[in-house]
């Protein structure tokens, strides 16, 4: 009798701990639509501890805790553009894995399509080059027939 | 002359990675660098000075250090802190971040207290607003609550000589 009671006590304590643990969980669940962006901005995002991880990937305890606060707002029904504003004005843009096109980043952006040109530049003059050293090279040899013609 | 262009080519990429790699990457430039202070209205730890907030930082320059008693550099930094604090008259905020109080109170007793104020930041909203991604990271305050430093990771001598002219300008203005 006495442990039947002790039981039912035990099991009712569990049963509350794990809903507890349950309304944590699922404390403001997320929409489908607020589950994509939240989840879109996450994989865009760098944790700055291990900082070849997005912010989806870290298991850092900053990367849980900029998790919540992106998850905050996204539920407040903050746009990406304010979220993202959010995390570079305190960490920089280095949190953004898309780096914006301004001025210090132009190189960035553009440095790989000045590579192209350069090695086109390069390639070309040094085709057109060898093509006329070939035509040469012709010319020479027709040359030498004749003089070797001549001696005969 | 021709053959001079690969050894220059040459030279601009060693240049290029001299540079990249004696560069460290988890020293990411703070965008506060310049700007007021961020808000905070925190409690002090051990209660007898209520709290600060944000704008308690004016009139005179200070350090507003971030550290925890579970971090490693913390302990590293420590007993410069203390020179700097006991012995330099530096006056030093401290922002004990995600740190519980028990753990805190040992710290402090068993290494001594540098600071002028330490203000408890247990759920790390202050960290975040002020760009703190790893303690210890410690910040110069001007005396118009401007950031005017940061310095990312345990405070050294080195860094130490890189922070002084930021808060000598109040010892010059200071009546002879």
């Amino acid at each position: 009798m006495r442990s039947q009671l002790l039981w039912s006590v035990l099991f009712a304590a569990l049963t509350l701990v794990g809903l507890a643990g349950n309304v944590r969980a699922a404390e403001t669940p997320l929409s489908a639509d607020q589950e994509t962006r939240y989840r879109g901005l996450l994989s865009t995002l760098r944790c700055l501890v291990c900082q070849n991880e997005t912010l989806q990937d870290s298991d850092a305890p900053l990367a849980a805790d900029l998790r919540a606060q992106v998850r905050m707002r996204v539920v407040r029904g903050e746009s990406d553009a304010d979220i993202r504003r959010y995390l570079t004005d305190r960490y920089g843009d280095f949190v953004l894995y898309n780096p914006p096109l301004q001025p210090n980043t132009w190189l960035l952006w553009g440095g790989p399509f000045l590579l192209v040109i350069a090695g086109l530049t390069v390639a070309f003059t040094f085709v057109r080059r060898s093509g006329k050293r070939a035509v040469a090279a012709k010319v020479d040899a027709e040359a030498l027939r004749r003089l070797l013609e001549e001696e005969k | 002359m021709r053959y001079l262009i690969p050894v220059g080519v040459l030279a601009v990429l060693v240049a290029v990675f001299w540079v990249g790699l004696h560069r460290d990457p988890r020293e990411i430039p703070s965008p506060l660098i310049g700007k007021t202070a961020p808000a905070f209205d925190l409690p002090a730890i051990d209660g007898a000075d209520g709290r600060m907030t944000n704008k308690d930082l004016r009139g005179h320059a200070r350090l507003v250090n971030f550290f925890a008693s579970w971090c490693a550099g913390c302990q590293e930094e420590h007993p410069f802190l203390m020179h700097l604090g006991r012995e330099d008259g530096v006056e030093i905020i401290g922002m004990d971040y995600k740190d519980a109080g028990p753990d805190y109170q040992g710290w402090i007793k068993q290494r001594g207290n540098p600071y002028r104020v330490v203000l408890a930041d247990s759920e790390g909203q202050t960290g975040i607003d002020w760009g703190v991604y790893g303690v210890p990271e410690t910040f110069v305050v001007d005396a118009r609550g401007t950031i005017v430093y940061k310095q990312i990771g345990a405070m050294t001598p080195e860094a130490w000589d890189k922070i002084k002219p930021f808060l000598a300008p109040v010892a010059a203005a200071a009546p002879q």
